[in-house]
C-alpha cells in the first residue's frame, strides 16, 4: 500500500534555483503508487529530512555480498529504521562502466529498467573513483538486481583494501593530444586484475587512472596510486603558419603573455617573423603552449607514458603526490601492453608483500625510501624521477662505486 | 532455493561499442579542437570529420526519470550516444553542426545548464554525504546542489581566468579531491565515545594504528574494555570513526566546514598543488549554507578580477603571493594557516621575500 509523502521542509529548499535538483528526483521516484522504490523513498526522504534537521548521517556499513564475489556492494542499514523502516536497507551496487565513461541510450535504459524493478532508481553517474553508484537496494534485491546488470556485459567494480575501479580520460576517442590510447590501456590492464577488485586481499585500497598528456584530465596524479600519464620523447610539432595566425588573432602582446610567459622552463621563444623558437630540450610537455595554440602545436610523434606512484589523500601521513618512477615507456605494441600490465602486477604484488595494514602505496615507498621500491620493481633509476638531489648528508654512502657501476652499465646498455 | 548465478567475470566492457560512429571513425586521427560558444567544443579530424560536443550540468545523483530524460535527448540529437564527464557533466555529440542549437535548446528547456567548458566554473565533484556515507559531517549533494544554483552563470559562461575546479568532501578524507576550491568539513572536537558499544563493534588495534598522531589507546572503562583519546594530542581529524562507529565524531554545532584554494591536478605550467587552508570554522548550516557560499564568491571574485589568462587559483596566488590574497579576500589569517604537520616546515617562508 503507498504511504504518505513525509514533510520535508529544509528539502524542499534544495528544490528552489537553476541547477538539477537531486531532491526533486528523489521526489519523483517517492511520488509513486506502482512501483516497489515508492515507500522506499518515501521513507529516504523522511531519514534524508531527519539528517537535515539534525546535522548527523545515520547509515552504518555491513556485510552484503553477491555470490562468487567479496567487494562491490557498499552495505547500508539505517541507525533509524524505527522511524524510517521501508529504507532500513539501502545498499549500493558499484558496476564499473566503459572506460571513458561512454554509453549508448539502450544500455542506459536497460540500466534504468533493472534499477526501477530492484532497486530505488537512484543512479550516481558518477562515484568519486569511477563506478556507476545503483543506490538504494533491499539486501533481497541485490543478487537479482546483479544478475541483470552482469548479464547485460557488466561487472562489479572494487571496494575495501582490494584493486579499485579505474579512471580515464576521454583519450584518443575524441581528443588530439592523448598521447597513447589511454581508454585501451585502461581495459587492457584493469581486466587482468579482476581478481583483485572482486576478492581483495591488499593491505588497502589499490588504484589507477589513465590520463592522456600532462592535463590530466582523469586527476590521476593525486588520485591515484598508479597514475599513467601522457607524454613523449621527441619534439614538439609545430605549424608555423598557425602560429603566425595565432599571434595574429591574440596580438603580438597576448600571445608573449599567454603563451611565451607561461612557459615553466622559458623554453619558447617569439622570433621577429611571429613564428616560434622552441628549445625542446627545456621543454617538460606541461602541454600549456599546445593547450593555448590547439592548431598550431601538438605533443611529438614518439609517444608514450610516464608512471607516477603514491598519490593519495591526507589519511595517515598527509597528502602525497605520485612521484615519477618511469619516465618513459612505448605502449603501442601488444609486447608494450603485456610490459606495463607486467609492471603494474609486479607493484600491487610488492604492494601487497611490502605494505603494512592500512597503509597506501604512497605511504609505503615513504616509509622504506624510493630507492628500495625501485629495487624491489626491478626498475632503472632516472634522474627525472627527483626534483632535486639529497639534501641531507645523513646517508651512508660505502656502497658508492658499486652504484656508480650500476649506472655506468644502465648507461652504456642504454647506448646500445 | 534456486541455484546462485556464478559471475561472468567480464571487468570493463569495450567503449567502441557505445561510441558515436565518428569518435570511432576517427580514434586516434583528432588534429585540433575549439569552442565555439561556452558549452560546445568542436573537434575536426585530420581528414575533416568533425564532432561537436554540447556539455550540459547534471546533478550527479540522478532518479531515472532524469537519465531517461537524458537518454530521450541523445536518441532525438545523438542517435542514442552519449557521455559522461569525470566530473559527472554529461556530454551530446554530433557531426551535424546545425543540431547543436536545438540540443542546447532542449537541454536548457529540460532544465539542464548547458556550459563547464574552458575556463569556466565546471560543476562540483562531490561526495554521497548523509544520502548514503556511513560517516559524514554533511551533505555534499545539498551543499552543492546550493552553490551551483549561486554559481550557474560562471557555469554557462566562460569568464574566469582559466578552469575552476571546485569539489566538496562530507569529512577529512576528502574523497571529493583536490580543488581549486575545496569545501571540507573539518571536526573541532575529539570523539564522543559510547564505551559500551566499543568493545563489541571495535578491533581496538586497529583503531589505535589508524590514528595519525597516536592519540588513541586501550583502556578499561566500566569494567569494560574500550579506548580513550588523549584530548590534547587529538587533531579531531575522525579516522577513528570510520572503523569504530561508537567513536562518534560529526556534532551537529562542533563539525564544521574549512575552505581551501589553490589545488590543481594536471602538471601544466606548475606543478600539481595540493589546496591550502583559507577559511574554517564556517557553520554547517543547511539546507543551503549560505555562509559557505559566501565565501565560495569572494574568493571566485578575487581570482576573477585579478588573475591573468591561464593562471589557474593556484597558480594566481603564488604570483601575487599569500600576504595579497589574505589583503585582497579580508580573510583573516590565523595561527591555523601555519603549517604544523610533518614536512610542514616546507610551507614557512624561509627567504628575504617578502610582499608589502
Amino acid at each position: 500500500m503507498s504511504k504518505k509523502m513525509p514533510s520535508t521542509p529544509m528539502l524542499d529548499e534544495l528544490e528552489k534555483g537553476p541547477w538539477p535538483s537531486f531532491v526533486s528526483g528523489l521526489k519523483r521516484l517517492a511520488d509513486t503508487e506502482d512501483k516497489p522504490h515508492g515507500n522506499l523513498m518515501k521513507s529516504l526522504l523522511g531519514q534524508l529530512e531527519h539528517s537535515y534537521q539534525t546535522r548527523k548521517g545515520y547509515w552504518k556499513g555491513g556485510t552484503v555480498g553477491v555470490f562468487g564475489y567479496g567487494a562491490g556492494v557498499i552495505a547500508r542499514f539505517s541507525e533509524v529504521a524505527s522511524q524510517y523502516p521501508d529504507s532500513s536497507e539501502f545498499h549500493t551496487l558499484r558496476i564499473m562502466p566503459a572506460p571513458g565513461f561512454f554509453y549508448d541510450t539502450k544500455t542506459l535504459r536497460q540500466m534504468c529498467d533493472i534499477w526501477e524493478e530492484h532497486g530505488s532508481g537512484l543512479i550516481a553517474l558518477h562515484g568519486q573513483s569511477g563506478d556507476i553508484m545503483f543506490q538504494g537496494c533491499r539486501t533481497d534485491q541485490v543478487q537479482p538486481a546483479w544478475d541483470k546488470l552482469n548479464e547485460m556485459g557488466f561487472d562489479m567494480g572494487g571496494a575495501g583494501a582490494g584493486v579499485r575501479t579505474a579512471a580515464s580520460c576521454v583519450g584518443p576517442a575524441r581528443c588530439e593530444q592523448a598521447c597513447f590510447d589511454t581508454l585501451e590501456a585502461h581495459k587492457t590492464l584493469i581486466n587482468d586484475f579482476t581478481d583483485d577488485i572482486h576478492r581483495p586481499s591488499l593491505p588497502y585500497k589499490m588504484k589507477f587512472k589513465f590520463s592522456g598528456c600532462a592535463n590530466d584530465c582523469a586527476n590521476a596524479t593525486q588520485r591515484a596510486d598508479v597514475a599513467i600519464l601522457g607524454t613523449w620523447k621527441d619534439d614538439m610539432q609545430v605549424n608555423q603558419a598557425e602560429v603566425k595566425a595565432k599571434v595574429k588573432q591574440l596580438g603580438r602582446k597576448e600571445f608573449i603573455n599567454q603563451v611565451i610567459r607561461m612557459c615553466p622552463t622559458q623554453a619558447l621563444g617569439l622570433n621577429d617573423d611571429d613564428t616560434l623558437d622552441v628549445d625542446n630540450k627545456s621543454c617538460v610537455r606541461c602541454m600549456h603552449c599546445i593547450n593555448v595554440c590547439t592548431k598550431a602545436l601538438k605533443p611529438g610523434k614518439e609517444r608514450g607514458i610516464a608512471i607516477l606512484v603514491g598519490g593519495k589523500r591526507t589519511l595517515k601521513i598527509g597528502d602525497l603526490l605520485g612521484t615519477v618512477v618511469v619516465p618513459f615507456m612505448k605502449l603501442e605494441t601488444e609486447e608494450d601492453y603485456a610490459a606495463l600490465v607486467d609492471l603494474a602486477h609486479r607493484m600491487l604484488d610488492f604492494f601487497a608483500d611490502n605494505a603494512l595494514e592500512h597503509e597506501r602505496t604512497g605511504e609505503m615507498i615513504e616509509r622504506i625510501g624510493l630507492a628500495n621500491y625501485l629495487e624491489g620493481l626491478d626498475l632503472p633509476l632516472d634522474v627525472n624521477m627527483i626534483s632535486q638531489p639529497r639534501t641531507n648528508s645523513y646517508v651512508r654512502t660505502d656502497g658508492w662505486d658499486e652504484e656508480v657501476r650500476k649506472w655506468n652499465e644502465t648507461k652504456s646498455s642504454a647506448a646500445e | 532455493m534456486s541455484e546462485l548465478r556464478r559471475p561472468i567475470e567480464c571487468g570493463v566492457p569495450d567503449s567502441k561499442q557505445f561510441m558515436p560512429p565518428v569518435l570511432v571513425r576517427n580514434y586516434g586521427k583528432w588534429a585540433w579542437h575549439d569552442r565555439p560558444q561556452p558549452g560546445v567544443l568542436r573537434h575536426v579530424a585530420e581528414g575533416g570529420d568533425q564532432v561537436f560536443t554540447v556539455k550540459a550540468g547534471t546533478q550527479r545523483q540522478m532518479d531515472i526519470h532524469t537519465i531517461r530524460k537524458l537518454c530521450d535527448i541523445a536518441d532525438q540529437f545523438c542517435d542514442g550516444h552519449v557521455r559522461f564527464t569525470i566530473r559527472s557533466s554529461v556530454e551530446f555529440m554530433t557531426p551535424d553542426e546545425s543540431k547543436v542549437k536545438p540540443l542546447i535548446d532542449a537541454l536548457e528547456a529540460a532544465g539542464f545548464p548547458v556550459g563547464g567548458t574552458g575556463n569556466s566554473v565546471g560543476f562540483i565533484s562531490h561526495t554521497q554525504g548523509w544520502l548514503h556515507c556511513d560517516i559524514p559531517g554533511t551533505d555534499a549533494s545539498g551543499v552543492v546542489k546550493a552553490l551551483m544554483d549561486e554559481l550557474v552563470d560562471e557555469f554557462k559562461h566562460e569568464d574566469m581566468p582559466n578552469r575552476v575546479k571546485i569539489t566538496t568532501s562530507c569529512c577529512q578524507i576528502n574523497c571529493g579531491g583536490q580543488g581549486d576550491i575545496a569545501i571540507n568539513v573539518q571536526h573541532t572536537k575529539p570523539p564522543v565515545i559510547n564505551h559500551a558499544l566499543v568493545s563489541g563493534v571495535c578491533e581496538r588495534p586497529a583503531v589505535i594504528a589508524r590514528c595519525p598522531v597516536a592519540a588513541i589507546r586501550p583502556a578499561l572503562v566500566d569494567g569494560k574494555p574500550s579506548l580513550e583519546v588523549d584530548e590534547k594530542k587529538c587533531v579531531c581529524c575522525g579516522a577513528c570513526y570510520p572503523p569504530c562507529p561508537p567513536m562518534q565524531i560529526n556534532d551537529p554545532v562542533n563539525s564544521k566546514i574549512a575552505i581551501w584554494v589553490g589545488g590543481k591536478h594536471s602538471s601544466t605550467r606548475s606543478k600539481p598543488m595540493f589546496h591550502k587552508l583559507v577559511a574554517a570554522g564556517l557553520p554547517n548550516n543547511a539546507p543551503r549554507w549560505p555562509e559557505v557560499a559566501e565565501v565560495v564568491k569572494l574568493i571566485l571574485r578575487t581570482y576573477k578580477a585579478d588573475a591573468r589568462p591561464w593562471e589557474r587559483m593556484g597558480e594566481w596566488i603564488e604570483r601575487i603571493g599569500w600576504p595579497r590574497f589574505f589583503e585582497m579576500t579580508q580573510l583573516p589569517f590565523t595561527k591555523y594557516h601555519v603549517d604544523t604537520w610533518r614536512g610542514g616546515r616546507a610551507n614557512l617562508n624561509a627567504s628575504a621575500h617578502l610582499h608589502f
